[in-house]
């Protein structure tokens, strides 16, 4: 019954389907949703280097006290737009990324349901991207923190454009996460395979569904609160602006009924990819799969409930404050019973540490300490103490880089093969992941003390008195040793890319879907569509060998597949120019800059989707 | 330090050395960070001394045995697993189990339950962080601005900035608001923060509403603390300092205020006014017959009233420069270092005669007051009893003469996107002051001599 499919037949090579074309416009005008995802990819680890330097300037700064290296203003436009950056050009993205290739493979599709939408979603995100990043060349990179606190962002306390690139980049990112979100949601629930019901789902494909349903949800609320935010800058209205009555602490309820949906926007996905990956190497199912998918779920709507956990500090006053200590609490439940089905699906089973693997139980063992210093400052009174100090960066690091990341990189190293027909270099990945273990420790676990003993966040300098050095200088070392983690990662992508070891369909005997198709699967992913009858259907023999008689040989004739267009980069581009000239704040430039956007959408209306004569 | 020591990594079973590694790794930043945990923390968080802090403390601590308690379960567990079950032929076949009813009640019920046991006293703390104030308490109204405190005491009727004085034992009651963007006060070792939010104007006839903060000191010393939101450019040149006097000491101080200069000034009724601390501090900066100036007499306050190295002038002590701050048993008006470098300032002393005067005829005295003068501005930091003050610029340098030069001549060099114009550039809306180094001089001289 549950022999493991390592059998499976050849890779690509044995197949002979017309090839390609890879080239340059290829990739421009493409909306196959693999080669979207790879784009994704590409860039979020693009921004995660430039996100990533910052943060090596930033800790060189405070190696030690009261340093001069850069002025307090570059140094307040590093700091926010290393979070900025790394939340929404990377985290989000790179999990996009994994959404976009996996997410049709596994529900046996394909393709997404608007691969045109895909395609502009992706457009939007990298010129939103560019944009935000383009305000460093003219010297006005955001400065106001990655959560821009009214009135700090008010134009007499933020004159100049430093916020309106934050809050026009923020508002063109956010309406590529909601496309995305709309995208895999209708993905997931109408193009399923015959026989693949929800609770059969792959735990990736439900945490997919759970946190489109947060982008859709969560981002409008931020999108609201940037609206406002532009009125105030550009025409002298008075939401958050206390002298004509508006009220400052309104724009913390709003970023943080996005901000702490957008936490478990972050870290679903990796609690998905290792939901997948851990059975693999375990040998054995996902142990609790409806519980691991209900408390997913449970997650989801809770994380709706708790946003003012980051306001403590802000004097709602003893009934709100018990409140949300409650609401959060209650959290903390949910995700530990996911922590302990993970476990329990690797009791009793036959561990093989390949890289993925070790950076799944890495994550195990590095976000538990995030989520239980989360515990910590979820109490209200303690959370006074910790609140906007470097415990709390220590805490969220743990959370996003140990918690998100790990797992995204997890999944990079086990879905490399299927999507390059390659291994990652196990060696390679080996050290990738020890010096990102030591290298990621030593840079935030320090912080703990640090906090502790009063340093606050977001400070240029310290002061020596503080008698943290130590622990700032532990950090600066631990994120060099980081850095050098990220280029070791970089190095073993490029290299396996060209070179890697060859993988075949199913390299690690996983169950899913995606793993019966070649690798790299074809641009159709598959030629006839499967029947699922479990949640396993290539651990079982029967089940396996009808799945892959149907996905394996080449069909007689290739599925029709959507045309490429150049349309969505097209109308990206004119989306992001029109939001970009809101900077003016002249209404005419601002309508005038609408006209691009109407073309690009009528001239996509009107272009068949499908090759001539296959109209639908 | 105690408290520290747990975080350690459990001890990982001999016999697997790759695994072994992986805890030792993971154990390796936590003893390198003990190995650094030593000396004074003067904004530690885990060193309660208030009432406040004491509650927020004994709760962070029973919250640390609860979270050590299920990181051991974890990664205990987590080692077990990866010890016991790593694969050792490529045949296995372990036992399909895809679940079990009662342990998947038990690590939900069993964690609901520690979570109950955290939840309850958190929600007491809260509501005991937030009692009624009590009749007696001293209530002082705290003013953020970029980038520096200003402290208000209505009940004396006194304006200070950046060194909050407090007696001990004493509830005070904190009204927090801001004049600019968010900021949060923060004294570690006396509670936790509370953020001091602008407060949107209302309707005639309708509440403003304030934050507040409430606590009991319950040792002298001097307290560090800083802001704790971000405010802009300057936001780490935000510090504060809070002295925790005996009664006798803080009312020596509040008397001295009132002898300060000694220049008649016309008097008015203290007023509080709709909650714009700008004409509060002018009226009440007004309302104060003050006489008898020059008077230098040693304040008996006492801030050594323990004795051991945690009272007195608490964590100064670990100074990079000792020599910058006097340590424990120092007396307000002859160890301070502002007084202490400015030893032999008197207003007889020609240097502060001419000093007074340049002050009273510049542009300082549009932002600056200092009681007893004419020199009533209320835009920038009260400068009266500038001598006694242990800092300058918001806690970011030891108040003495060679700084204080500094400070006047080149504010914004020091302190970026300060208010304050230097000698010849000009600050926020005000030109550049244009006093001459001998000028300057004597200018530090008389607030030096302000005590």
């Amino acid at each position: 019954m549950s022999t493991i499919g390592l059998e499976t037949p050849v890779g690509r090579e044995a197949t002979a389907h017309h090839e390609e074309d890879t080239g340059f416009w290829s990739w421009i005008t493409t909306v196959d949703h693999k080669r979207i995802a790879i784009m994704y990819f590409v860039a979020a680890t693009a921004f995660f280097f430039i996100a990533g330097l910052k943060a090596l300037v930033i800790r060189a700064q405070l190696m030690f006290p009261e340093q001069t290296l850069i002025t307090p203003e570059l140094y307040n436009q590093f700091f926010t737009m290393h979070g900025t950056t790394m939340i929404f050009l990377v985290a989000m993205p790179m999990a996009v990324a994994f959404f976009n290739y996996l997410v049709p493979l596994q529900i046996g599709a394909r393709d997404v349901a608007f691969p045109r939408l895909n395609a502009l979603a992706f457009w939007i995100f990298l010129f939103g991207g560019i944009y935000l990043n383009s305000s460093f060349l003219v010297g006005a990179a955001p400065h106001a923190s990655w959560v821009g606190y009214a009135t700090l962002t008010s134009p007499e306390f933020s004159p100049g454009q430093n916020t309106n690139f934050w809050l026009i980049g923020l508002s063109i990112l956010g309406i590529a996460s909601i496309m995305g979100g709309v995208n895999f949601i209708t993905t997931i629930i109408n193009m399923r395979a015959p026989g693949m019901k929800l609770m059969r789902m792959p735990l990736f494909t439900w945490m997919t569904l759970v946190t489109s349903f947060l982008l859709i949800t969560a981002i409008p609320v931020i999108g609201v609160a940037l609206i406002y935010l532009g009125f105030d800058r550009l025409f002298g209205t008075v939401f958050f602006q206390p002298a004509g009555g508006g009220d400052p602490v309104l724009w913390q309820h709003l970023f943080w009924i996005f901000g702490h949906p957008e936490v478990y926007i972050l870290i679903l996905p990796a609690f998905g990819v290792i939901s997948d990956i851990i059975p693999t190497f375990s040998k054995k199912p996902l142990f609790g799969y409806p519980i691991v998918v209900y408390a997913g779920i449970l997650i989801g709507f809770i994380g709706w409930g708790v946003w003012s956990h980051h306001m403590f500090t802000v004097g709602l006053g003893p009934i709100a404050d018990s409140f949300f200590v409650a609401a959060t609490m209650i959290i903390a439940i949910p995700t530990g019973v996911k922590i302990f089905n993970w476990l329990a699906t690797m009791w009793g089973g036959s561990l093989k540490f390949t890289t993925a693997m070790l950076f799944c139980v890495g994550l195990l063992a590095v976000f538990t300490v995030g989520g239980l210093s989360g515990i910590m400052h979820a109490s209200a009174p303690v959370n006074l103490q910790q609140h906007d100090s470097y415990f709390v960066v220590a805490h969220f690091h743990y959370v996003i880089v140990g918690g998100a990341m790990m797992g995204l990189w997890a999944g990079l190293y086990y879905w490399f093969p299927k999507v390059r027909g390659r291994f990652l270099d196990e060696t390679l990945g080996k050290w990738h992941f020890w010096t990102t273990m030591i290298g990621f420790n030593l840079t935030f676990f320090p912080m703990h003390f640090a906090g502790l003993f009063g340093m606050p966040r977001r400070i240029f300098t310290y002061s020596a008195e503080l008698n943290v050095d130590i622990y700032n200088q532990l950090s600066t070392v631990g994120a060099f040793i980081f850095g050098i983690s990220s280029v070791i990662m970089v190095w073993n992508i490029v290299k396996s890319w060209r070179s890697g070891e060859p993988a075949p369909a199913n390299p690690w005997g996983a169950p899913h879907l995606e793993w019966a198709t070649p690798s790299p699967p074809h641009h159709y992913n598959f030629p006839r569509i499967p029947t699922v009858r479990s949640r396993e259907p290539l651990w079982h023999k029967q089940e396996r060998d009808e799945i892959l008689a149907v996905t394996m040989p080449d069909p007689e004739e290739e599925p029709l597949m959507p045309n490429p267009s150049y349309w969505p980069i097209v109308l990206a581009a004119a989306i992001t120019l029109s939001w970009a000239l809101v900077m003016t704040g002249i209404w005419w430039v601002i309508a005038l800059g609408i006209l691009p956007v109407i073309l690009a959408t009528f001239m996509w209306a009107f272009e068949p989707a499908f090759p001539e004569g296959h109209g639908h | 330090m105690r408290l520290m020591r747990s975080t350690a990594a459990p001890s990982p079973p001999v016999g697997d050395r790759r695994i072994s590694r992986l805890f030792f790794l993971l154990a390796l930043p936590v003893l390198l960070a003990l190995a650094g945990c030593a000396g004074e923390h003067p904004q530690s968080t885990i060193n309660p001394h208030s009432d406040f802090a004491e509650i927020i403390h004994s709760l962070y601590v029973s919250i640390f045995w609860w979270t050590m308690l299920i990181l051991a379960v974890v990664w205990i567990l987590l080692t077990w697993v990866v010890v016991k079950y790593r694969r050792k032929s490529e045949d296995e076949q372990p036992r399909q189990i895809r679940g079990h009813l009662g342990l998947e009640i038990g690590w939900t019920v069993g964690p609901a339950l520690i979570v109950i046991a955290i939840a309850i006293p958190s929600i007491q703390a809260v509501f005991a962080t937030q009692r009624p104030v009590s009749e007696d308490a001293m209530e002082v109204h705290v003013t953020g601005h970029q980038f520096w405190w200003e402290f208000h005491y209505p009940e004396q009727g006194i304006t200070t900035a950046n060194e909050l004085w407090l007696p001990v034992d004493r509830p005070v009651n904190l009204r927090l608001h801001s004049n600019d963007v968010i900021h949060s006060f923060w004294v570690p070792k006396l509670g936790g923060k509370r953020d001091l939010n602008p407060v949107p104007a209302v309707r005639e006839g309708q509440e403003r509403r304030y934050n507040w903060l409430y606590f009991t000191p319950l040792e002298t010393g001097v307290f560090m603390g800083q802001c704790a939101e971000f405010c802009g450019q300057s936001h780490a040149l935000m510090m504060k300092r809070v002295v925790v006097a005996t009664e006798e000491g803080f009312q020596e101080w509040i008397d001295r205020w009132f002898r300060s200069e000694g220049a008649d000034f016309p008097t008015e009724a203290p007023l509080e006014s709709a909650g714009n601390p700008l004409d509060d501090r002018a009226a009440v900066a007004g309302s104060l017959s003050a006489n008898g100036g020059g008077d230098d007499a040693p304040v008996a306050a006492d801030l050594a009233r323990d004795g051991g190295p945690e009272a007195g002038l608490n964590g100064y002590g670990s100074s990079a420069d000792p020599a910058v701050y006097r340590t424990a048993s120092a007396t307000f008006g002859q160890d301070a270092p502002g007084a202490t470098a400015a030893a032999g300032l008197h207003s007889e002393d020609p240097l502060v005669t001419r000093g007074r005067e340049v002050f009273l005829g510049s542009t300082c005295i549009a932002c600056h007051a200092v009681q007893g003068t004419s020199a009533q501005g209320v835009i920038g930091p009260n400068l009266t009893l500038f001598g006694t003050r242990y800092t300058l610029g918001a806690g970011i340098m030891e108040n003495n003469l060679e700084n204080l030069i500094r400070w006047i001549q080149d504010p914004m060099g020091i302190k970026p996107a300060v208010a304050m114009p230097g000698v010849d550039y000009p600050g926020g809306n005000w030109p550049a002051t244009g006093l001459s180094d001998e000028e300057v001089e004597a200018v530090a001289a008389y607030l030096l001599s302000l005590k």
